[in-house]
């Protein structure tokens, strides 16, 4: 049984089976679970298979890289060629991208076989994947529950065993506190190191794409192939992208730990604290040296980020105007109610509450006292990370102060929704990358703790989950009425 | 309003205050975010890719060239360059504004301060404030008639990189801001930043009018005039707002601040938009870009590469040429027409005041008559120069040459061709030209008599009378001479 990505390839090297055999095992799983767990918007079968038989031409010839023929889920904010791409949103329900991401090309380039596009919170805005156009995408672990957001149909895909990797986003939590809600591994890299192109924005200087997968081996080698400058992507960033396989395994003794400690404080759950807790012993165990750092204008983070990321996408969001694509009104009367209707219709209720507060943070008259003082708070939060990191070689803490809560729980107060994001929105202010992965059970829902690395320090963050993932089983668990593995 | 009118007002006691927005196209082979061709005239919406179009998920991508660009205007104005500039964002809707912002600079313009020197009319200096030049993307444009009810949009013009150029409220009447424009204009096409070419658009501007009481130290309230592409138009638009705005504030009005549109077929402007109707433009740095680093290398490198511009080379052409200032600007008002007289003067090295008068005079008359650019000249700088040999020789008459001329520039022949065709040469034969006034004198005995009693004025009559026998080919010197010695007592 192969458990993770990296032991499927192994399995198409040794012609265990064939990609086309695997792709109609995921879809089959896939259609399976539509019904009960939503998690994906579009399922492109046909697509997946004939890409799966080209993965075979080139596992036959020879051609063939560790992804090749390797099933995947990408989630629905990528742009894929002459695919559905809708963000999430009634606004691009009936688009269908002419072009593809830079990540979607990578990764199709490596021979990876896209299965479908994933569910998500519209344009990327919610913790709990129900601001969705789509509808709500369950937990796996209890479909009663939210699988967290806005990556929920990514997390949720894979903990229930759809595919060994789905695309995803971080913007201030995204890919991290789903990962942490679904059991599984989350990974955003620096901002930077992957290009956004094609990724359809929602706070430019925040988004970040990166995946989930079971084990951080997985992330590893996704990352390996997504990385890099695109010099379509002025922010992407020109450094060489190191062999992130070949330090999985490099002994984590000496290694420094920071404990945050704002991390810690009220409004986390006890059983949360405890096997955050429990997971550091572990790593200790290693050889790894606990330090306590603080961080003391952390607690700003949310209030920070509920400035800059709904000004950048008040701005972004002004393009979908029902003129050249996306929903567009019926009989509009003129320009202004083209305007008015197409956005009141397109846009969901948690959109139009970022574009109103990101509106407002920018007038004429506030945009001293909420966006210039945000970036001005946003520069010391990344300061106290940077000096943090003089004497630490990675940062711990929980991803999220809870696990999955029911669906429907938090839809009525905004505010309360807003905190899931407490512990991870700290990485994106300061463009860091970070990870979760499984450390154990509360009950039967799956807790996360937080790797937060220096500005590329992916290497250090995966090597570090792998060498934790070696020592436990926490990531190899699977909820009980889903499959164990992948082939 | 005439310039009549626009005295009476000074004499009224008003002060015109005119501050320019100048926009000039920037003459990049891509537009400024994009890969798209910024080349004019083509198919709509043929030149506009997914990044000009604002798609989903698509990033903007600096275009260096467009950096150049505005770098080279900032140093040919003694400007401030900015180490590091800022691309923000101006949000509004409209449909020819695919992301609903236009990627503009606000709080750091690459171009700091700067100034130009502007010759007027009456060949006065006039120095004009150069606030800020900032680097920005040019919007689509929407057609709103033609298309049976609804409005069309292209955007080809969509993500063209302009240079916004702002100037201080300098101006103190039309004329003024006029030459200021032309100053710029003339400018940017010396540094072939821009191909200033009106019609298409490529060069417009914004113009912020107010007026005030002679003396007064406050600025009165100001009105923005948009839409003003031909340096007449500028001229109409401002002279017809500063009667407007002094005919509200005499009647005992006050002016609004607003955004007026100059209608060039009904010469008015109209109201679009008062200040309270303002859009709130949320400006916010763009987090798509990173700020834009210059250093002093590359600035340095820019400034050695700047061409000789147009007031280093009116000063060399009265040192070297020995012109008046007033020739010397008009001849660099384009670099073209300034390298055609260069080549006419080589021709008659010691003449060069020859050369400018035929250059400036019959020369751009003709370019005029026909609409031509210099560069689309019928004549050569050699075949001009040829005449003007001529001319220096005593081959032909300057009188003549004018006709000769004529003929060159219908036909494309050379000056000697037509002189000998049409038997143009001078008689400089002072005994064929003795005997032709010889027989005049002969012939008007009383004319003579008259003369040489006093009339003096009749010296004409007999000048007249010799060149009406010679065809006008008698050289006019040496008549002078023949006629005074035999009209003499």
């Amino acid at each position: 049984m192969a458990r993770t990505l990296a032991e499927l390839a192994a399995g198409l090297a040794a012609r265990k089976y064939s990609a086309v055999e695997l792709t109609r095992d995921a879809l089959a799983r896939t259609e399976r679970a539509q019904p009960q767990l939503n998690a994906l918007i579009s399922i492109t079968a046909e697509w997946a298979l004939a890409a799966a038989a080209v993965a075979d031409q080139r596992l036959a010839g020879g051609q063939a890289g560790p992804l090749t023929g390797i099933p995947m889920i990408h989630k629905d904010i990528f742009c894929t060629e002459g695919v559905l791409t809708t963000c999430g949103s009634r606004m691009l329900s009936n688009f269908v991208s002419p072009y593809d991401a830079t990540v979607v090309t990578k990764l199709k380039q490596a021979g990876m076989v896209m299965l479908g596009k994933a569910n998500m919170d519209e344009f990327a805005m919610g913790s709990s994947n129900e601001t969705s156009f789509y509808g709500p995408v369950k937990n796996p672990w209890d479909p009663t529950r939210v699988p967290g957001g806005s990556s929920g149909g990514s997390a949720a895909a894979v903990a229930a065993r759809l595919a060994p990797l789905a695309t995803a986003t971080d913007t201030g939590g995204s890919i991290r506190q789903p990962a942490a809600l679904c059991g599984v591994t989350g990974f955003k890299p620096t901002y930077g190191r992957v290009s956004r192109y094609g990724m359809i924005a929602f706070a430019s200087s925040l988004d970040q794409a990166g995946v989930i997968t079971v084990s951080a081996e997985d992330a590893a080698l996704t990352l390996q192939a997504m990385a890099g400058f695109d010099p379509r992507d002025s922010t992407s960033v020109d450094v060489p992208v190191p062999d992130y396989r070949a330090t999985l395994n490099a002994p984590l003794a000496g290694m420094k730990i920071g404990i945050v400690k704002e991390f810690f404080g009220a409004g986390l759950q006890p059983e949360i604290e405890k096997l955050v807790r429990e997971a550091l012993a572990a790593l200790t165990r290693m050889g790894v040296v606990v330090k306590e750092v603080s961080l003391p204008s952390l607690p700003l983070s949310v209030p920070t980020y509920y400035v800059v990321a709904p000004a950048e996408c008040s701005s972004n969001l002004a393009r979908f105007d029902g003129v050249r694509f996306g929903h567009r009104c019926e009989n509009p009367k003129d320009l202004r109610d083209l305007y008015t209707r197409s956005r009141a219709e397109g846009f969901g209720d948690e959109v139009k509450r970022r574009i109103m507060t990101g509106t407002y943070v920018l007038s004429a008259g506030y945009y001293d006292a909420y966006h210039l003082k945000a970036q001005k708070v946003r520069a010391l939060i990344t300061d106290e990370f940077r000096s943090a990191f003089q004497d630490v070689d990675l940062l711990l803490s929980p991803t999220s102060p809870t696990t999955a809560f029911g669906l429907g729980d938090q839809t009525s107060d905004p505010i309360t929704m807003y905190l899931n994001d407490i512990y991870t929105i700290g990485a994106n202010l300061a463009g860091l990358p970070a990870l979760s992965m499984p450390c154990g059970f509360a009950g039967e829902l799956p807790v996360g703790v937080q790797l937060i690395g220096p500005h590329f320090g992916e290497a250090r963050l995966l090597n570090a989950a792998h060498q934790y993932q070696q020592a436990t089983d926490w990531h190899l668990k699977t909820p009980a009425s889903f499959a164990e593995g992948f082939a | 309003m005439s310039d009549t009118q626009q005295s009476q007002a000074a004499q009224g006691g008003w002060e015109t205050v005119i501050g320019l927005e100048i926009h000039a196209q920037l003459a990049t082979q891509s537009k400024i975010f994009s890969g798209s061709p910024t080349a004019y005239g083509a198919e709509p919406n043929t030149q506009a890719d997914l990044v000009d179009l604002g798609y989903p998920g698509v990033l903007p991508v600096l275009n260096a060239e467009a950096v150049s660009m505005a770098v080279r205007f900032g140093l040919a104005i003694g400007a401030s360059i900015s180490r590091k500039s800022v691309f923000a964002r101006k949000n509004y809707f409209y449909p020819d504004l695919p992301k609903g912002y236009q990627i503009s600079q606000y709080e750091l313009p690459i171009v700091g301060k700067g100034a130009l020197e502007v010759m007027q009319e009456d060949g006065s200096v006039k120095r004009v404030g150069v606030t800020r030049a900032h680097l920005e993307e040019d919007a689509g444009k929407s057609q709103h008639e033609g298309h049976a009810g609804v409005s069309a949009i292209d955007l080809n013009r969509a993500g063209t990189p302009l240079i916004e150029i702002v100037s201080e409220p300098d101006m103190r009447s039309a004329k003024e801001a006029v030459a200021y424009m032309r100053k710029v204009h003339t400018l940017v096409r010396y540094l072939s930043i821009c191909d200033g070419n009106m019609q298409e658009g490529s060069f417009r501007c914004d113009a912020n009018v107010s007026v005030r009481r002679r003396g007064a130290e406050k600025f009165g309230t100001r009105a923005e005039l948009k839409n003003l592409n031909s340096f007449r138009f500028v001229e109409k638009a401002i002279n017809h707002e500063v009667q407007r705005q002094i005919d509200i504030l005499e009647s005992g009005g006050k002016v609004v601040q607003e955004t007026r549109l100059y209608d060039p077929d009904k010469d008015e402007t109209r109201s679009m938009r008062s200040k309270e109707e303002a859009n709130d433009y949320r400006y916010f740095p763009d987090p798509d870009l990173l700020p834009v680093v210059l250093d002093e290398a590359f600035i340095d490198a820019l400034r050695s590469k700047l061409p000789e511009l147009p007031d280093q080379k009116a000063a060399r052409f009265v040192k070297q040429y020995g012109l008046p200032e007033y020739d010397a600007q008009l001849l660099t008002a384009s670099r073209e027409m300034a390298g055609f007289y260069e080549a006419v003067a080589a021709s008659v090295p010691a003449d060069a005041k020859l050369a400018a008068n035929w250059v400036m005079g019959d020369f751009s008359a003709a370019l005029n008559k026909d609409g031509l650019d210099v560069t689309a000249s019928r004549m050569s700088a050699a075949q001009l120069g040829g005449l003007l040999a001529r001319i220096v020789d005593n081959t032909v008459s300057g009188k003549l040459a004018k006709e000769v001329f004529e003929v060159m520039w219908a036909d494309g022949s050379e000056a000697d061709t037509v002189i000998e065709a049409r038997g143009l040469k001078q008689i400089t034969d002072a005994g064929a030209i003795g005997k032709v006034i010889d027989e005049i004198i002969a012939a008007n005995p009383k004319q003579l008599a008259d003369y040489r009693s006093g009339k003096d004025k009749l010296f004409g009559f007999f000048v007249g009378q010799a060149m009406k026998a010679t065809g006008g080919k008698a050289n006019p010197a040496l008549l002078n001479d023949l006629l005074k010695t035999k009209l003499a007592p």
